[in-house]
Order: structure tokens, then C-alpha cells, then sequence
């Protein structure tokens, strides 16, 4: 129950999402009972924490299918995954190394966190920034791709799910054509690792990263997974404890992966937490996650579409598109529409969602956001359009 | 949050500025053009200053945003044209402390007219960036000029 009597109706799952009891108990459970620092502590409970902390790598890897659990690697967040790659490409020497006249192609609808490391990348090697735009109806613009993509392109970083249009990308597509000129491509599956089965192999990601608050775990903790010849190939990132392998005064030798790219002491609970999450999902089923998903969605545009003067951005067919449905309310603007909302109990988020560039296509400068997940129900979609109705009335446009 | 505190931000006097603001479009003359940004929302405001000796002379702008901020531009346009700088900026500092007293102080109609009605907004943390956004920029751009004249 939230002030004024409302039940709490939570659409801004992609934003973040809410959390399952067994991962508040696993972690409040290794606070209590297994806390130690992980691979350095000479006793029984840093084994506990160890053994707690690396078979959530095992969890993670098993949940995205990595071929190897070595490949999984422990970060902060999404952010820092897509950092830690533009940063050590930066540093990369040989077939991986980025100079004047190479090009990175990314999409107009990425996430800000998928856009500027790139840009930090380009300026500071002299390469230059290319990216796809996007169709009227909110998918890749992809009739340039053997342009765009072409044998200049050393990476291909893009989204797989749109936090703002929802759209599915051709992940998958695009990387065989990546990978005919020879690029590397990188996948931001922040909005996609919560709602689809993932594989990264068949996703065709040299590198994939997602974050744990997105996917019913705990904020602190995000994934880079990486093919096993691309991530032996980057220079560490950070440097310090548990990266190393031997450390002179002169030089260090490094630690093979996954360590070479976690210095310090990680995110420990946060990970076991992550790893109770992933679990959990995959208890329900990703498959049965992604249908719940789409059967939400369908619901949701069903109803938006009943509201006047409401326009969805982003694709109208739920078989395409993600959980998150951006739209516009003619008149109203989404800052006042999630006050009125909140004022009924209804959470969603209003502004550019960190994607300026793709609403700045559209020719908006902010959206209103509803984004479900495994937990909403058509009841609170219900809620969500009665919603609109009032703040229309309450706004008197109509 | 209620439908008291919902209609204590919305204010009648907030919805009507917003759907007619004053003084709103960019005009010439001016001597300093500001553009300010709210990075958490992106709302925007692109506002002209023109200044006549030590008076206000006009002030324009252009803007995209939500009622507060909007409503904001317009009341604030109303409260500082055709006054004297120094008036005008402790008119600024009256509704800066309205706004970050977070709902306790009680606002002066004598000093800030329409202005009272932003009184409920101070109570939402997250929408005062959105009420100070074009006086904040009115400063900046009385600033610049203040300062070329120096």
C-alpha cells in the first residue's frame, strides 16, 4: 500500500526490477552465515564465500549458455561491462587495435551507456563513429548495411531489446555480417537478458554484457561475457589484487580470465544474489518469462490503444518487441503524466530513458514509459489505462 | 501521495499559465542568450535578457517541458520585466527559498504573485528542478550581460 490508499501497480521494470523472496534470503542468508572475502581467505568460511561466490559464475554461465564459466566476469553493472570493452580496445595491441580510418558502428537507439564509451573510443583513436538509424516504425534501418558494415568496421556494438522502443533487434543477422568483415560485436542485452532465452553463441556476441538488477537481482553486480579468444586478447582493465599472477616492483604478470578482469574484492554477495535470481528465472522458464512477456504486452497495447490522443513509439506488433512501451499522451507532458499516475499508485518512468538520440528521431524530447515483467498481471495494466483516463480528465484535454 | 497533495502541485493558476504562458517566443533585441537543461528529464529552455540601463527591459524565450517548468517560465517573465535588476534578482532569491524549503516556508503573494502557487511544488523533491529551471536560466543570462557591461 503506498500514501492515499493505492496498491502499489509497478511498471518500470526495465528501469529496475523488483525482487523474489529466495534472493533476499539467499543473500541476507550469506551475510549471516558465509561472509568472507572471496579466493584469498585461508579459512572455512572464505571457502564457504568462495565456493558461494564462483557458483554464481557457474549459474550465470549456465543461464546465457557460455561455453565456458571462465568467460563470465563479475562487473558493476552493464555500464562498466560496455566500458571495460571500449577502455581495453583502446589499449588493445594487434588484431584487436582501433587507430585512425578504423570505424565502430553502433544504432540510434542505443542506450546512453552504449553510445558514449564508444564515442570516448573514436575521439580518443582517431576512428570514426558510424551507427544505424532507425525505420518510422522503430526498427534498424538495415537496407545500408554492407555500407555501413564494411571492412574498415572493427566493432559492431548494438542492443538486442530497446529500452525505450522495445524493439527485438536481428542480433544474430547483423553479426554474420559483422563477422564477415571481420569485426567484433558486442551485445547490450541489459533489456534482453530479463525477457528472452539467451545463447550467446547463437546470438553470434563475441562480447555480451547485462546487468543483475534488471533480471530480479540485486543492483552492484552486471556480467561482460566474452569468447574466450577475444577476452585473452584485451588488456586487463583495472588493476590491483586478484587480477595478478605474480607482482614485481619492475612489472606483473596477470591472472588469466576471469580474473584478469575483477580487481579487487568484488560484489560478493551481490553476485551470490545474482546467482540465486538467475536460478530463479530459469525455475520458471525463460520460455514461459518470454510468453508471459508477450502476452502482457499485447495486453497493454490493446489497452494504450483505447486512450485518445495516445501514441506508442516503437513497434505495434507484440511478437516484435520487448516488454518496455514508450508513448505520448497528446497534450500532457510525461512528467505530469507520471505525477498523476504516482498519485494513483501507478510507477513509471517519464523523460529520455537514456536515449535521447532515439527519441530526438522521433521528434519527441520525452516519453512516458510502462514496462512490465514475470509479475504484472492484466489487472494492473487495467490500472494503468484507467490512469490515463483520469490524468486526461484531470488535465482537461479531450 | 493524495489527491489534496496532487491538486496542491497543480494548482489552477500553474495549469493556466501553462496552457497560455506569458511573454513566451524569443525576441530581439537582447544582449545575452542562455540554454539550460534539465539532464534528468530533458526539459529545455533557450531565454533572451534584454536590459535597458539597470532595468529589465524584456525577457524571451523558447521552451519544451512539462507544466511546472513551463507555468514557471511564464510566471517569472510576469514578475521581472519592467523591474529594476536588483529587485528582480530578490524576487529570485524569494522564490529559490520558496522552492527549497521544502513545503515550510510560507510564500509572500506582495513579492511573488502568481508565483505563491508554486508553494506545493517545494513538497516534491524531484519537480523543483523543474520550477527553477528558467529562473535559473534568467540568472545566468542577466549574469553574462551584467557582466559585458562591466
Amino acid at each position: 500500500m503506498l500514501a492515499g490508499g493505492y496498491p502499489l501497480v509497478y511498471l518500470d521494470s526495465a528501469n529496475t526490477s523488483q525482487k523474489p523472496q529466495v534472493v533476499i534470503d539467499t543473500m541476507v542468508d550469506h551475510l549471516e552465515r558465509h561472509n568472507a572475502n572471496v579466493a584469498r581467505a585461508m579459512h572455512q568460511l572464505g571457502a564457504e564465500a568462495s565456493e558461494a561466490f564462483e557458483s554464481a559464475r557457474d549459474k550465470v554461465a549456465a543461464f546465457i549458455k557460455a561455453p565456458s564459466r571462465d568467460e563470465v566476469i563479475f562487473t558493476k553493472n552493464a555500464s562498466e561491462a560496455l566500458n571495460l570493452v571500449a577502455n581495453t580496445l583502446a589499449w588493445a595491441t594487434g588484431d584487436l587495435a582501433i587507430g585512425a580510418g578504423d570505424e565502430v558502428v553502433i544504432t540510434e537507439m542505443e542506450h546512453h551507456s552504449n553510445i558514449v564509451p564508444w564515442q570516448l573510443l573514436t575521439e580518443r583513436k582517431g576512428a570514426t563513429l558510424r551507427w544505424f538509424g532507425l525505420t518510422d516504425d522503430g526498427h534498424l534501418d538495415l537496407s545500408n548495411i554492407d555500407e555501413l558494415v564494411n571492412e574498415r568496421t572493427k566493432v559492431v556494438s548494438l542492443t538486442w531489446v530497446s529500452n525505450m522502443l522495445g524493439t527485438v533487434n536481428p542480433v544474430a543477422e547483423i553479426a554474420r555480417r559483422a563477422h564477415e568483415v571481420g569485426a567484433i560485436v558486442v551485445v547490450d542485452a541489459s533489456q534482453a537478458a530479463p525477457q528472452l532465452p539467451v545463447d550467446v553463441v547463437a546470438a553470434g556476441a563475441d562480447l555480451l554484457a547485462f546487468t543483475g538488477h534488471k533480471v530480479v537481482g540485486p543492483t552492484g553486480i552486471g556480467v561482460l561475457w566474452g569468447r574466450r579468444e577475444v577476452l585473452d586478447q584485451l588488456p586487463p582493465f583495472l588493476g590491483g589484487g586478484e587480477m595478478i599472477e605474480t607482482v614485481r616492483m619492475e612489472r606483473s604478470t596477470y591472472a588469466g580470465i576471469p580474473h584478469k578482469f575483477e580487481a579487487g574484492t568484488p560484489p560478493i554477495v551481490e553476485a551470490v544474489g545474482l546467482g540465486a535470481a538467475v536460478d530463479y528465472l530459469s525455475a520458471v522458464g525463460m520460455e514461459a518469462i518470454h510468453a508471459h512477456e508477450q502476452a502482457v504486452t499485447g495486453y497493454a497495447l490493446e489497452g494504450l490503444a483505447t486512450v485518445p490522443g495516445l501514441t506508442v513509439l516503437g513497434p505495434l506488433d507484440p511478437t516484435q518487441r520487448g516488454g518496455a512501451i514508450s508513448f505520448e499522451l497528446d497534450g500532457v507532458h510525461p512528467h505530469d503524466i507520471a505525477q498523476v499516475l504516482d498519485s494513483r499508485g501507478i510507477a513509471v518512468r517519464a523523460g529520455h530513458h537514456c536515449a535521447k538520440p532515439a527519441h530526438a528521431r522521433f521528434g519527441v524530447q520525452s516519453s512516458t514509459r510502462m514496462s512490465s515483467y514475470l509479475y504484472t498481471t492484466p489487472a494492473e495494466i487495467d490500472a494503468l489505462v484507467e490512469g490515463l483516463e483520469y490524468t486526461r480528465s484531470y488535465f482537461k484535454v479531450g | 501521495m493524495t489527491n489534496q497533495d496532487l491538486d496542491a502541485l497543480y494548482q489552477e493558476i500553474i495549469l493556466d499559465h501553462y496552457k497560455h504562458p506569458h511573454h513566451k517566443g524569443l525576441r530581439e533585441p537582447f544582449e545575452a542568450e542562455v540554454h539550460h537543461v534539465n539532464p534528468t528529464c530533458g526539459d529545455e529552455v533557450t531565454l533572451r535578457v534584454h536590459l535597458d540601463g539597470d532595468v529589465v527591459s524584456d525577457v524571451s524565450y523558447d521552451s519544451v517541458g512539462c507544466s511546472i517548468s513551463q507555468a514557471s517560465a511564464s510566471v517569472m517573465t510576469d514578475l521581472v520585466i519592467g523591474r529594476k535588476v536588483d529587485e528582480a534578482l530578490a524576487i529570485h532569491e524569494e522564490f529559490l527559498t520558496l522552492m527549497q524549503g521544502r513545503g515550510s516556508v510560507e510564500p509572500d503573494e506582495d513579492v511573488l504573485e502568481d508565483g505563491i502557487a508554486f508553494a506545493g511544488v517545494a513538497k516534491f523533491p524531484a519537480r523543483v528542478k523543474c520550477a527553477l529551471l528558467s529562473w535559473m536560466a534568467w540568472k545566468d543570462a542577466t549574469a553574462q550581460v551584467m557582466e559585458e557591461s562591466h
